[in-house]
This record gives C-alpha cells, sequence and structure tokens, in this order.
C-alpha cells in the first residue's frame, strides 16, 4: 500500500512539475523577447528578429561573383553548373560544391554572393545604450548657427520615480483603508440600506473612469485641488473603491460569526473588534489586493496625465514623451518596459507571503 | 476669430511688405473672415511640405536610374525597377492608435493632382463628399502602387502594420530593399544618422498629374496671430514678419521658412534648401487636409476606415460611405 | 462614554484638578471640539507644506506619504471617536455610518455623480446643447459599429474570463503541492506588472508581420515560426476576426495571474484534515479536487469570475495599443473613448456608457444575492 502510494505521489510530482515547467517556459518567452531586444542596437531590431542574438546557422558571405555582360539576365542564367531563372536565383540556390548563391540587389548589379551556411556565436554588439537613454535621457547634438555642436540631454527618471512612489503609496494604502472599513460595515453591521448601497458599488466597477475624467477635473479646478498629489489619491481611491470593497467584503463575509460574537460578549466596541480582530485577520486580502493597487497606479498613464500633468511627473509620463510625440524611439519601451518593472516586481515578491499563509492560520482555537 | 480678437495684420505690418515677402499662397491661407470682413489673421513662420519622395541617391544614381518629372514617368520607372527584381515603393501607414495618417497624406496629395485645388477645398470643407468620383479618381492611381504586391516592399497586407517611421529603413539597406518613400520633408530625422542629405539620399518632387492642376505642394506650418495691438506687439510681429527673427533656427537645420526673404543659402543641406525651394515656388499650396476637417473625420474615421480598405477588411465604398456618414452635422 | 469621578488620593493636587475637569460634560465638549481642530490644524500645516514644494523633493515625497496615509486613518479615529460620544443609541445608529460613509461619499463624488451627469448627457445631442430623446440608444443598440463591439466582447467575456480563471485555479492548485510555489507563481504574475504599453510593445514583437517577398525575415515570432515550419507569414492582427482571439490570448496572459493569487489563497484554506481524510479513504488527486477542493471556494471562483466577466466587458487598453479598434476588433470601451475624445460626440458616448452599465448589473445582482441570503448584521 504504502509503496504504490510512494510511486504515484512521485509520478505526480513528476507530473505536476512538468506542467508548470511548461507553462511558464511558454509564459516567459515574450517577456525574454523583449529582455533580449532591449539590450540590442536599434537599427537591428527592425532587421531581424531577436533570438538571432543566440547562436545560430547562419548564411555568411565568402565571396562575390560578377556575371559578365554578355549573360541576358532577363533568361536563364548559368553559374557554378546550375541554370536557373533570375526569381530564383534571388531566393538563393545550394550549388554543387556545398556553397549557396544568392543574387545580390536587382538585374542591374549583375553580381552574386557566395555564402557558406555556418555556425555564428552569441551576437557580441550587445549594449545598453537603450537603457542609458531610458536613465539618463537622451543626448541630442546638433550645430549651432555659429558652427558649435551644442549637446543637451534630455530629463533623467531620479525625479519621476520619487513622484511615482509619492503618487502610489499612499494611493495604495488610502483606499485599502477606506475600503477595509467599509467592507466591516457592509458585512457585519446593520444599518438601513445596506444591500441597496452595496449592490450599487458593486455596479460601479463597470464605471469606464474615462467617464468621471471630466467632470471631476472641472471640479478640481474650482476646489483647487490641480496638479496636487491629494487630488489625485482621491482620484485613484474614487475608482479603486468598488473592487476594493468587493474583494475585501468578499473575504470579511467569510470570518465566522462565532469569533465576532464572542468578541462582543468580552464588551469590544465595533472599532476595537475591527482594529484587533479583523485588520490581522483580513492581511491576505489585503496583500492581495495591495499588490494589484499598488501595479495598477504605478503603471497608470491616463490618470496621472490628466490630475497630475507635467509638474510632476510620474514615470510612465517620463517614458512616455521619452518614446517621442511620433512613436519614433519606441525601442526605448523595450528597456522602459524592464526599468519600470522592477519595483512593482520586488514589491509581488514581497508582500506575497501574506497570501500565501492560509486563510485564517492560527486564529481558530481547536 | 468669429469674435473679432484676432487684428488684422494689414493693420501692424506695412500690407506691402507682406505682399512681397510672402507668395500669393501662403497670403491666401492667412485670409479668414472676421466680423468686419476678410481680414489677414495672422503671418506665417515655419512650414513643412509633405508632396516629396525620398530616394537612396546614391545607389539610384551608380543602377543608372533617373529622377522622373512627370508622373507617367514616375509609374515607368516603377514598372523599371520592379522587372529589375526589386520592389520599388517603401509603405508604411502604422502609427499607434494614428494609424492611417500617412495614406491620408497620400490621398490629399492625389486630391490636389487629379480634382484641383477648388476641389480641394470643397472637400476638406465637407462639400464634396469622400463618396464621389473625385475621390474615386485619387484612389484608383493609390491603388495602382499600393495594391500591386510587386510594387510595394512587403506587399500591400504589410501596408498596415509597419511604422512610418521604419517604413524608409529598407533604403538605406545594401543594396537597397525599396527605393521610394513619399513623405512630408520630417521623415529625414527617421533617416539612419550616418547618412548625408544629398549624397546618400535626396527627395525629388511628387509630379502633378493633370496639366491644368500644376505642380500643387501640400503641407503645414506655424502662424502668428496678434489678439492686442500694442506698440511692443507690433514691433515684435513686424520682426516676425521677416526671415532674419528665424534664421538661427535655419541655421541649425531645425526649420524651413515661408519668408521670401529668407535666403535659401541659409539652409545647411540640399535636401532641406531644395524643400525650402519647391515650398516657396509652389503654384497652389494647400494646408494638410486631415488636420483642417472636423477632429471626428480628420483624426478619426478617415484614418481607421482607410486603414480597414487597406487591409481589406472592407470594401472602398464601404468606406467612402462610413466616412461621409462620419461628418458632423 | 461617561467618566464616572473617582476620588483618587491626592484629589486637591491642581493637576488632578484640570484633568477631572475634562470628565465634566463641559469638558467632554471642549474636548470635542478641540481634538478635531488640532487634526484638522495639523493637517492644514501638512497639505501647505506640501503645496509650496519648497523642500528638497525626496523630502516632499515622504512627508506626502506620511501625511497622505496618517491624515487618513487620524480622521477615522477621530470622526469614530466623536460618535461614541453621543448618546448611547444614536451612536449605535451613526456608527455603521462611520464605517462606510467616506467610501460611499468618495465613490458617489468620482463614480455615481458622472454617471447621473453621464445619463442626462446620454439623451442630448453631440454638444449637449437640444434634447434628443433616445436617438443615442437607438445608435448604441442598432449602428452596425457598436454590433460589431458587443460580438466581440462577448468573446472576450467567453474566451478571455474561462481561460484566465481555468489557467489560474490550474496554477493555483498544481504550485500548491510543488516545492518552488513562489518560482512558479511570480512567473506566471510577472505580466501583470507591466504596463499595458509595456505589453504591448512585448506583443508587438510576437506578432508583427513584415511583408512577403524576396529576403525578408520576419522579426515577429509567431511569423518566424511559421515560416519555419513552412508557412507563409501573416499579419495576424488584421485577419478578421480572428484577430480578436490573438488578442484575448493577451488579455489571458496578463489576467491569469490575478485570478491565480486570489484563487491560490483560497485554495489554501481548505482544511488540511479533509484532504488527509480523503486521500486515506483512497480517492485520487482529480477526484478530490473537483469534490472537495472546487465547493469549498465557490465563493472565491465566483468572486475571481464575476471580476474578470466586468474587466472583459470593460477592456480597452490592450485593443487601444495594439489595434485602436480597427480591423474589426472593436469593443464597446474603445467606441465609447472615440466617441468621446475622438468624435466629441458626448451623446453618443454618455449612452455607450450607460448601455455598458445595463449589460453588468444581472450579473452583479445575481452575486449580490447569493451572499445576502446568509447575511445578519450585528
Amino acid at each position: 500500500m504504502a509503496k504504490s502510494q510512494r510511486s504515484q505521489k512521485s509520478s505526480q510530482t513528476f507530473w505536476t512539475n512538468f506542467v508548470l515547467i511548461f507553462i511558464c517556459v511558454m509564459w516567459m518567452i515574450p517577456i525574454l523577447g523583449i529582455l533580449i531586444t532591449s539590450f540590442r542596437p536599434s537599427d537591428e531590431i527592425f532587421r531581424n528578429g531577436w533570438w538571432n542574438v543566440f547562436p545560430h546557422k547562419e548564411d555568411l558571405e565568402i565571396s562575390r561573383v560578377v556575371i559578365p555582360e554578355s549573360v541576358d539576365v532577363d533568361g536563364p542564367i548559368t553559374y557554378g553548373g546550375t541554370t536557373a531563372t533570375f526569381q530564383e536565383w534571388q531566393r538563393g540556390i545550394q550549388l554543387e560544391d556545398g556553397t549557396k548563391a544568392t543574387w545580390f540587389g536587382n538585374k542591374r548589379t549583375r553580381t552574386m554572393v557566395i555564402s557558406e551556411n555556418k555556425w555564428v556565436g552569441f551576437a557580441t554588439n550587445l549594449n545598453l545604450q537603450n537603457y542609458k537613454d531610458v536613465l539618463t535621457g537622451k543626448t541630442i547634438t546638433y550645430k549651432n548657427a555659429q558652427g558649435q555642436t551644442i549637446t543637451r540631454t534630455g530629463n533623467n527618471l531620479g525625479g519621476a520615480f520619487l513622484n511615482s512612489l509619492a503618487v502610489t503609496i499612499p494611493g495604495t494604502i488610502i483606499p485599502i483603508l477606506i475600503a477595509a472599513f467599509a467592507a466591516f460595515g457592509f458585512a457585519w453591521l446593520d444599518f438601513p440600506g445596506r444591500n441597496i448601497v452595496f449592490t450599487i458599488i458593486v455596479a460601479l466597477l463597470v464605471v469606464p473612469l474615462q467617464i468621471a475624467l471630466v467632470p471631476i477635473l472641472q471640479d478640481y479646478v474650482k476646489l483647487e485641488l490641480n496638479g496636487t498629489f491629494l487630488g489625485i489619491w482621491l482620484a485613484h481611491a474614487g475608482f479603486g473603491l468598488p473592487l476594493a470593497t468587493y474583494l475585501l467584503f468578499n473575504y470579511i463575509s467569510t470570518i465566522p460569526r462565532e469569533l465576532l460574537e464572542s468578541a462582543y460578549i468580552d464588551g469590544a466596541s465595533n472599532f476595537t473588534i475591527f482594529t484587533n480582530l479583523i485588520l490581522p485577520l483580513s492581511v491576505p486580502a489585503l496583500a492581495s489586493f495591495a499588490i494589484f493597487q499598488f501595479l495598477w497606479l504605478w503603471n497608470d498613464y491616463l490618470v496621472a496625465l490628466v490630475f497630475l500633468g507635467e509638474k510632476n511627473q510620474t514615470v510612465t509620463i517620463a517614458v512616455a514623451q521619452l518614446v517621442g510625440e511620433k512613436g519614433q524611439d519606441w525601442h526605448l519601451m523595450t528597456a522602459a518596459a524592464f526599468i519600470s518593472m522592477i519595483l512593482p516586481l520586488a514589491v509581488f515578491l514581497g508582500l506575497q507571503r501574506y497570501f500565501v499563509r492560509g486563510l485564517m492560520a492560527g486564529s481558530v482555537k481547536g | 476669430m468669429e469674435k473679432g480678437y484676432a487684428i488684422d495684420m494689414n493693420t501692424l505690418i506695412n500690407p506691402d511688405w507682406i505682399k512681397t515677402n510672402y507668395s500669393d499662397a501662403w497670403q491666401a491661407l492667412a485670409k479668414m473672415t472676421g466680423p468686419s470682413g476678410e481680414i489677414a489673421a495672422g503671418i506665417w513662420a515655419r512650414a513643412n511640405g509633405k508632396s516629396f519622395v525620398f530616394y537612396p541617391k546614391k545607389a539610384f544614381d551608380e543602377a543608372g536610374y533617373k529622377v522622373p518629372e512627370t508622373w507617367d514617368e514616375m509609374m515607368a520607372l516603377t514598372q523599371q525597377i520592379a522587372d529589375d527584381g526589386d520592389t520599388p515603393w517603401c509603405i508604411g501607414i502604422e502609427s499607434g492608435a494614428a494609424t492611417g495618417w500617412t495614406m491620408t497624406d497620400w490621398i490629399e496629395d492625389l486630391m490636389l493632382r487629379v480634382a484641383g485645388g477648388e476641389n480641394y477645398d470643397k472637400w476638406v470643407a465637407g462639400e464634396l463628399k469622400f463618396d464621389s468620383p473625385e475621390v474615386k479618381e485619387a484612389l484608383d492611381y493609390i491603388e495602382a502602387i499600393w495594391f500591386n504586391d510587386a510594387y510595394v516592399y512587403g506587399g500591400r497586407a504589410a501596408i498596415p502594420t509597419i511604422n512610418f517611421g521604419d517604413a524608409p529603413k529598407p533604403m538605406f539597406e545594401n543594396p537597397p530593399k525599396c527605393w521610394f518613400n513619399r513623405q512630408g520633408n520630417f521623415v529625414t530625422t527617421f533617416f539612419p544618422e550616418e547618412s548625408v542629405a544629398g549624397v546618400d539620399y535626396s527627395f525629388f518632387y511628387l509630379p502633378g498629374i493633370k496639366e491644368e492642376y500644376g505642380k500643387p505642394v501640400l503641407g503645414a506650418g506655424d502662424i502668428y496671430a496678434v489678439f492686442n495691438d500694442r506698440p511692443e506687439v507690433r514691433a515684435v510681429i513686424q520682426y516676425f514678419s521677416t526671415g532674419e527673427s528665424l534664421k538661427v533656427w535655419v541655421e541649425s537645420g531645425g526649420a524651413i521658412l515661408t519668408h521670401n526673404d529668407a535666403s535659401l543659402d541659409w539652409y545647411v543641406d540640399p535636401v532641406t534648401r531644395g524643400v525650402a525651394e519647391t515650398i516657396r515656388n509652389a503654384t497652389t499650396f494647400r494646408f494638410d487636409g486631415s488636420d483642417m476637417m472636423p477632429g471626428a473625420v480628420g483624426a478619426g474615421t478617415f484614418w481607421k476606415y482607410m486603414t480597414d480598405y487597406v487591409s481589406g477588411s472592407i470594401t472602398r465604398d464601404e468606406a467612402l460611405k462610413q466616412i461621409d456618414a462620419s461628418w458632423p452635422k | 462614554m461617561n467618566i464616572t469621578q473617582t476620588k483618587s488620593p491626592g484629589a486637591n493636587n491642581p493637576i488632578t484638578k484640570i484633568l477631572s475637569w475634562f470628565g465634566t460634560t463641559l469638558g467632554q465638549l471642549f474636548i470635542s471640539v478641540l481634538v478635531p481642530a488640532i487634526t484638522f490644524l495639523v493637517l492644514w500645516q501638512g497639505y501647505l507644506f506640501l503645496q509650496r514644494a519648497a523642500a528638497p523633493q525626496i523630502v516632499q515625497v515622504l512627508v506626502a506619504i506620511v501625511w497622505g496615509v496618517g491624515g487618513v486613518a487620524l480622521l477615522y479615529v477621530v470622526t469614530n471617536w466623536l460618535v461614541m460620544k453621543l448618546p448611547k443609541k444614536v451612536a449605535k445608529t451613526l456608527q455603521p455610518f462611520v464605517f462606510v460613509g467616506p467610501a460611499v461619499v468618495i465613490m458617489g463624488w468620482f463614480l455615481a455623480v458622472p454617471v447621473i451627469r453621464s445619463l442626462i448627457a446620454s439623451f442630448r445631442n453631440y454638444l449637449g446643447t437640444e434634447w434628443v430623446g433616445l436617438e443615442n440608444f437607438k445608435f448604441a443598440f442598432t449602428d452596425p459599429r457598436m454590433l460589431e463591439t458587443f460580438r466581440n466582447n462577448l468573446l472576450w467575456l467567453v474566451f478571455g474570463t474561462f481561460f484566465s480563471v481555468a489557467f489560474g485555479l490550474l496554477i493555483a492548485t498544481l504550485a500548491d503541492r510543488s516545492k518552488a510555489e513562489v518560482l512558479y507563481k511570480s512567473i506566471i504574475f510577472t505580466p501583470y506588472a507591466l504596463s499595458f504599453v509595456g505589453a504591448g510593445v512585448i506583443w508587438k514583437f510576437i506578432y508583427t508581420y513584415k511583408g512577403t517577398g524576396i529576403g525578408i525575415r520576419e522579426i515577429g515570432l509567431l511569423n518566424a515560426v511559421v515560416t519555419a515550419l513552412g508557412g507563409t507569414p501573416q499579419p495576424w492582427l488584421n485577419l478578421t476576426p480572428w484577430n480578436n482571439f490573438f488578442l484575448i490570448v493577451i488579455m489571458v496572459w496578463l489576467q491569469t495571474g490575478y485570478a491565480m493569487v486570489i484563487l491560490s489563497s483560497a485554495i489554501k484554506g481548505v482544511p488540511a484534515e479533509l484532504l488527509e481524510a480523503a486521500r486515506i479513504d483512497g480517492a485520487n488527486e482529480f477526484k478530490i479536487f473537483f469534490s472537495i477542493i472546487v465547493p469549498y471556494i465557490k465563493g472565491t471562483l465566483l468572486t475571481v469570475t464575476t471580476t474578470i466577466i466586468i474587466f472583459s466587458l470593460k477592456t480597452f487598453d490592450v485593443v487601444r495599443v495594439m489595434t485602436g479598434g480597427n480591423n474589426g476588433t472593436n469593443v464597446i470601451a474603445n467606441e465609447f473613448y472615440l466617441q468621446s475624445f475622438t468624435y466629441n460626440h458626448a451623446g453618443r458616448a454618455s449612452a455607450i456608457a450607460i448601455v455598458l452599465l445595463l449589460l453588468v448589473t444581472p450579473v452583479i445582482v445575481n452575486n449580490v444575492r447569493s451572499f445576502n441570503q446568509q447575511r445578519r448584521g450585528f
């Protein structure tokens, strides 16, 4: 009995890991692509795929051959023992001696490139130029009227980084706090209109935030909140509260009734129950939502653009400016995507143990 | 404009100076109707042109090709290059959410050439519908190039997927993978840094088609307007009406001027100079149409439906009808 | 809450006298005014400090963070404290509102009021000057552009939600049993950490099509694989209607991490004893999964599915960045954006938003009802 259980278990472990590894590899391929691309020089990015960075077989030129004037290129062309039409030569033909002949350019060049299929090692021209441009701003040189060369550097990301922090941290904690209070109220306190208001709140989940942008902006201008951090915290709170309240409500309502009842019997008030019992128990849910909200805020572009503007730029706005108005420097996005990904990932890794822990671990006796 | 805030330039600057220093075309563009009649609402500063075809000059000359002067010559050259085994045109209209704007430039250029300036103005104002023989004729000319897979690098299906800034890149490969890119003169900033204007690349004017419509040029520009008539303001605007005011910009290589007194020698490279010259000598100059149409069309349905039509997900007639339907009433 | 005065040693001590005065009703009133006033003052000063923006940036940022978070917490504490000072019956009725109030007010201002404004605007023409009745709604329900969006959103809803939840559940379950759990979960979650623009650039390198012709080398991964296997490359994002599915793939890639995180914590809540007992009884893993785990986490499963359904109805960024809604990929939120900001037709845009709201309501009502069956407040 034990033996078959053991072997059943080990084959299970094998399959479990196999499936997981397979899915994870497929998951990472797109990101791997972008990571590699971010190290490549910009003109190469357009020319061939990022996998060419790895060792592969490629046709390397060894020599060129000029087709004599006497040969009519519109008809069949013979070279190296093979006869073919121009179109076929254009695609490249394997010759008997193992080399490949490909027509170079159009008919007027009358040249063929002879190449051999050889292994090419890792690309050697990878550099950090894209990262430098993103982090420290692009350097532009031009000659002014007097003929002097002037160099200008764009903005670096340091200030934007701090601004993003100023927006994200309170913008995450404040809604969670407000939502936790509200979720407790809806889950466990009785008051008139409870069901209706909650239904409305959940219905608000679907409201596209674009609806609110213009009216809120008008209100902000009247209240002089435009461009302030307080303004954007409130805006993000408003947009994030429905989801936060909904998620936390679902979580808090699963707390066993007996726990709360015994606390009431012990004479605790609603407030102390909330701070000493509910909040600690809800840490998994709070941590989960904190991650989502943090990521949403960190990567947000639209709300920051509308309510903060240029004065207190966040990272997303700074990066968007980097890419250029017409998008001509979009290759910089590859490096930028990575740089702005580091912090959210770190937050995730730091907080993920909070919801790895079980729901009510250690709070129920027996 | 309607409220009369913009002040007539003719009262601030010597009207004769304006007549001398700006071509008829520029003067016409600045005329707008105010509450007291037609006035010159502003004076022009910088300009850019769009009716140009850029080509890799060095390789072009080496291959023995000749720059075409008429549309027929251009189409013959297109066929010649195709026979030689290359795809002559590099075309890309992708631009993120603004995908399709390059095509609208093509259509506007063609409209000027097959329908003329007056019809162009009617079209931009919404009086001449998209679903009309004039527009369809312009599109016929475009289809003759775009929808022929042998003429376009990557074929028709690639046009909506290739970014407009990436499109000219194959011209600079060795050997060039394509030879012509019709675009506004700003596109030179997308060319490889090492390429030298006038040596590695140059441009030719997109030829006219119908004789009676001459050599129109499509473009855009910045304009100055004045809202407060004060002595300092007068002095400033008088200065701005001279080419001198922007000379430094020109010499740094960043601007093309509309002023006639801006000497062509100020321009630092032959391409910019050539562009400036073409703009100056334009018999008909028109502003970019999609910029002048209502936003819903010019920055909306015009882009969207033209892109869908090139990708093949909608027919030409359907696309034109939809654009007309979206014109705000 | 009344402090009963007790006779303590040293009651004639001046300090004790002052302190005991606070116990009187007058004293209580005084404190009720003073404490909020001080709180308000401190917060106001903080606000002014930030406004002036004179200090070095890092100080600014730190103060902003502390002020923001601390301020809100402080406000709750003070408000609750105030309410508790009122007579018991009043306090009991009012207190839930202390908890729920701020959330309701904020959501009201930021979401509910704009919706009402939109509702009104939806009955007006594009400039908002004339009443046009139901004309905008006629557009929203019958225009071919809108019908296309309805079809597309349905695809997103069905396929996007199903695969996100299925993959999320699969990985949450499997990872729970493996040793490298954190690693696997982090990898699956990584896409969620990207901005939409970043995701757009990433998938651009998968779907890019460079065209057919001699010597053209594809730079998009999908086309490279297709050519390596001998096929012809395709402009994937321009192929109607398959392009919708290619976009849905991106959504699944992004959302699975979210589903996984939530489902994972639910799965970990399944009591170990239950699972052990089933295993001892000889049940295999599949049976355990479907008969024990799934029913146990039914509530969470429903929550996750609901939120992802709603997101799929609201989907905007991916479509906007990748195709702009062209070639038959238009979705409701994108059409809303186009009508509002590109075509400047406020009436139609508002009508579309209201329609979106209507579409979601049945989902919500169903959910809330199932929870309310056991809800009894204190």
